[in-house]
């Protein structure tokens, strides 16, 4: 797969604002992604990680998810924004 | 005539709060058929003033409505009485309709073949373009439905302004605001779905879909138009459904091999002109939409960035800080709950209840009952009940203090920041509650294992949660910390409850390995914004929870300390035993103490107490008080615990056992029903005997050689 060479959300650093390129993972978490919102050209601001760097909170939608790392790299993104518009 | 309103939501959107103003008190627990998902029926006491209003206006219209509404309910008795005879059927709190959770599935299920009258969709007014996601499936079902923006105070107090009409032109269903915690808007809601019942008026056609998706879409509508009427499902939804990859309902329209082929053709065409997986697409067209409508309805008020919730967050879920805040919080709802607080209180309830039981006594003795009546009744059944009923404040101020945390969205941080080491022993953050809960009683902590969303997750879970020390052990505790360990109680508990915890991560990694293969479900969670707790939420909550708790005093307790009392007062031979050792529990106990020889208790008295402990764990006390002829809370007491154990390391095995060992009758019948499996049950309560054997024996043997014996 080219999942691996292409950004994840999982590249993310806390502040960071971007766009989804592709929604990844099977069944379940394929549906329960995309359900939650994480559809392919939302954009996403992650808010922090946990103390121990997993899960992430990422804002999207005007709410607040949180998804683990293993997860997270499922999701291809467009391209990473810095901290200036952090808000989706 | 009657009618059934289904209220559907996500979690998270008030939908509970606004269920408690709908139905007062008047609510049913119970459980889906067939499967562990909590159902939870109400019959609806709001009652339809009459005023029909016209399409709901933003903010000051509605409200002065409500304001005067009470006022005109005299002047408006447009409806017949009967009317009023309303089932209100609280669906699961959910996301969406897809087959890949018990909840959705009887949720969809519900609405498709029940077809309640209305469904009143409760949405959060702060959170609109998530929980407008739900709505528009759940038009997709085709039954008369009405949306509630629950919150609007929230909103108004943002500054937002939300164009109801504009909303409802859109949408094509009726759009009430309310703000559940405050009581507005109810009656216009609960007047909307009347109208909507009688006229039966069903959703206005919507379109959502538009280029390649719609023609997909239409394609396969009327592909399966025959099939899906032949099967009574709407066309228009089982298009979608099957648009979606919807292998239920493609199972449910008994599609032919040809006509699979032919759907996957044209959704495969579609694909490849959107560049976007169907399901993919599905979401997408859903969310575009509702991002359009938003930008049509709703006008943001000032302050749209940061918001007091994320800087709460920021605190909270910090870094560094949230960890040490969290263990504060911890702490704090332990040193409340068996604090001196906490222990003043469960000390003058237990004190009320024996003075009530010494008067019962005392009223039997002088009516000459016939003593063996008197013996069974207060030293079987009220001693029994009492000693579990004294449990009682306990239970409550830890359920308050948890339904609160719960409440105010701190819980789902906890579960944030508890996932990465659940995750370690095969869990997910989730298992976070009822483990907490099982240091109250394990019965609740069991039935809160149902917020997990697989029966994996959910048995798994359930199989760890009886290593938290549970709140009955805690006068255990109390009782050999005073006899062998001078008091030092913070310190002996604080041990014996890690090394509960700490065999719950041993028994994890081993289930994880051999019973419980891969991983928890996906942790897919969303984090509240934090809300103060409403007092009448809180109440309910408690008052279910201790409710169920004295109601499970009463019957599984009540007989088990019938058949504890019988065992105890008779021999074999159904004379009337001299003492404990010489009843029928007596002998049994004589039986299995040679068992506990290598643990260092295997004595009659300790393996009594081991037994009437199955039972409730409260009785391992007054049972060793019993056979010592003592008063529990008496200083010959200490003396008799001595004598039963000769040593320190004797004892320390005996906790260790009783730490670990199956937990109660009562518990065990609500894992049985949790777990939807008796072996499970079974296994769970053996493995855990065994390992508590295995430990007790280990620590005494060890210590022995250590010379600590």
């Amino acid at each position: 797969m080219t999942e691996e060479k292409q950004m994840s959300l999982a590249d993310m650093k806390p502040g960071e604002s971007a766009v989804v390129a592709d929604v990844g993972g099977t069944d379940a978490l394929h549906r329960r992604l995309l359900d939650m919102g994480i559809t392919p050209g939302v954009k996403v601001v992650l808010l922090r990680t946990a103390p121990m760097g997993d899960p992430l909170e990422i804002h999207i939608r005007g709410y607040a998810l949180t998804l683990r790392v293993d997860d997270a790299r499922k999701i291809t993104l467009r391209s990473i924004d810095g901290k200036g518009e952090a808000h989706a | 005539m009657s009618y059934t309103f289904a209220l559907a939501g996500n979690q998270n959107s008030g939908k509970t709060t606004l269920f408690n103003q709908l139905t007062g008190s008047n609510q049913h627990v119970g459980n889906w058929p067939g499967v562990t998902v909590e159902q939870k029926t109400g019959t609806m006491i709001h009652h339809h003033h009459g005023k029909q209003t016209h399409l709901g206006l933003p903010s000051l219209g509605w409200w002065s409505r409500y304001r005067h509404g009470h006022d005109q309910a005299d002047e408006a008795q447009e409806l017949p009485k009967q009317y009023t005879d309303v089932k209100i059927v609280d669906l699961p709190g959910i996301y969406s309709l897809s087959p890949y959770s018990m909840e959705e599935i009887v949720s969809r299920n519900f609405i498709v073949k029940d077809k309640p009258d209305v469904v009143i969709n409760c949405v959060d007014a702060t959170n609109l373009e998530r929980n407008l996601y739900l709505t528009l499936q759940l038009l997709e079902l085709g039954r008369p439905t009405v949306v509630a923006l629950n919150m609007m105070d929230e909103v108004r107090s943002r500054g937002d302004t939300i164009d109801l009409a504009m909303m409802e032109k859109t949408l094509g269903v009726p759009v009430v605001a309310i703000s559940a915690r405050k009581g507005e808007g109810l009656d216009e809601l609960v007047g909307r779905a009347m109208e909507l019942a009688e006229k039966k008026i069903m959703p206005a056609r919507l379109d959502i879909c538009d280029g390649a998706a719609h023609k997909a879409l239409h394609a396969i509508r009327h592909l399966i138009e025959p099939q899906a009427v032949a099967a009574d499902v709407r066309p228009r939804y089982a298009a979608t459904k099957l648009f979606e990859g919807d292998e239920p309902m493609m199972e449910e329209l008994k599609l032919s091999p040809e006509t699979r082929h032919i759907v996957n053709e044209i959704l495969v065409a579609m694909e490849k002109e959107l560049g976007m997986e169907r399901a993919a697409v599905m979401a997408d067209t859903r969310y575009r939409f509702i991002e359009k409508l938003l930008a049509d309805c709703v006008v943001p008020g000032a302050d749209v960035q940061g918001s007091v919730s994320d800087r709460i967050d920021t605190v909270l879920t910090h870094r560094v800080l949230a960890i040490p805040f969290f263990l504060l919080m911890m702490l704090l709802v332990f040193y409340i709950t068996f604090g001196p607080f906490g222990s003043w209180l469960a000390d003058g309830f237990a004190a009320l209840v024996s003075d009530g039981i010494s008067m019962i006594a005392q009223a039997l003795a002088n009516w000459g009952v016939a003593e063996w009546v008197q013996n069974l009744l207060v030293n079987g059944v009220l001693t029994g009940v009492g000693s579990v009923i004294s449990f009682l404040p306990t239970i409550v101020i830890l359920f308050l203090l948890l339904s609160i945390l719960e409440d105010s969205g701190y819980m789902a941080r906890a579960a944030f920041l508890m996932d990465k080491p659940l995750r370690k022993i095969g869990l997910n953050g989730r298992a976070f509650i009822p483990m907490m809960m099982g240091f109250g009683c394990t019965v609740p902590a069991v039935m809160s294992a149902r917020s997990m969303n697989t029966q994996r997750d959910r048995r798994f879970t359930i199989m760890l949660t009886p290593f938290m020390s549970c709140g009955a052990k805690v006068p255990i505790y109390a009782l050999f910390t005073r006899a062998f360990f001078g008091g030092n109680q913070v310190l002996v508990m604080s041990v014996f409850y890690l090394v509960g915890i700490l065999m719950a991560v041993v028994a994890g990694l081993i289930l994880k390995r051999f019973m419980f293969h891969g991983d928890a479900s996906p942790f897919l969670m969303e984090l509240p914004k934090y809300r103060l707790p409403t007092v009448r939420n809180v109440a309910r909550e408690l008052w279910d929870k201790a409710s169920g708790f004295v109601k499970r005093a009463f019957t599984v307790i009540f007989l088990a300390t019938l058949v504890v009392w019988f065992l105890q007062t008779f021999t074999f031979s159904l004379q009337a035993a001299p003492n404990v050792e010489a009843s029928m529990l007596g002998s049994i106990a004589g039986l299995i103490a040679p068992i506990f020889v290598p643990a260092g208790f295997g004595n009659v008295a300790a393996s009594t107490a081991v037994l009437t402990g199955i039972m409730a764990k409260e009785s391992v006390v007054s049972t060793l008080a019993v056979i010592a002829g003592v008063d529990s809370q008496s200083a010959q007491m200490l003396t008799a615990i001595r004598g039963v154990f000769p040593s320190t390391l004797a004892a320390v095995s005996f906790l260790l056992f009783i730490l670990l060992y199956m937990p109660c009758v009562a518990a065990f019948a609500a894992m049985k029903r949790e777990m939807e499996s008796g072996r499970f049950a079974f296994f769970t309560v053996l493995s855990q005997t065994g390992l508590a054997w295995l430990v007790a024996t280990v620590v005494y043997q060890v210590g022995r050689l250590l010379g600590l014996g």
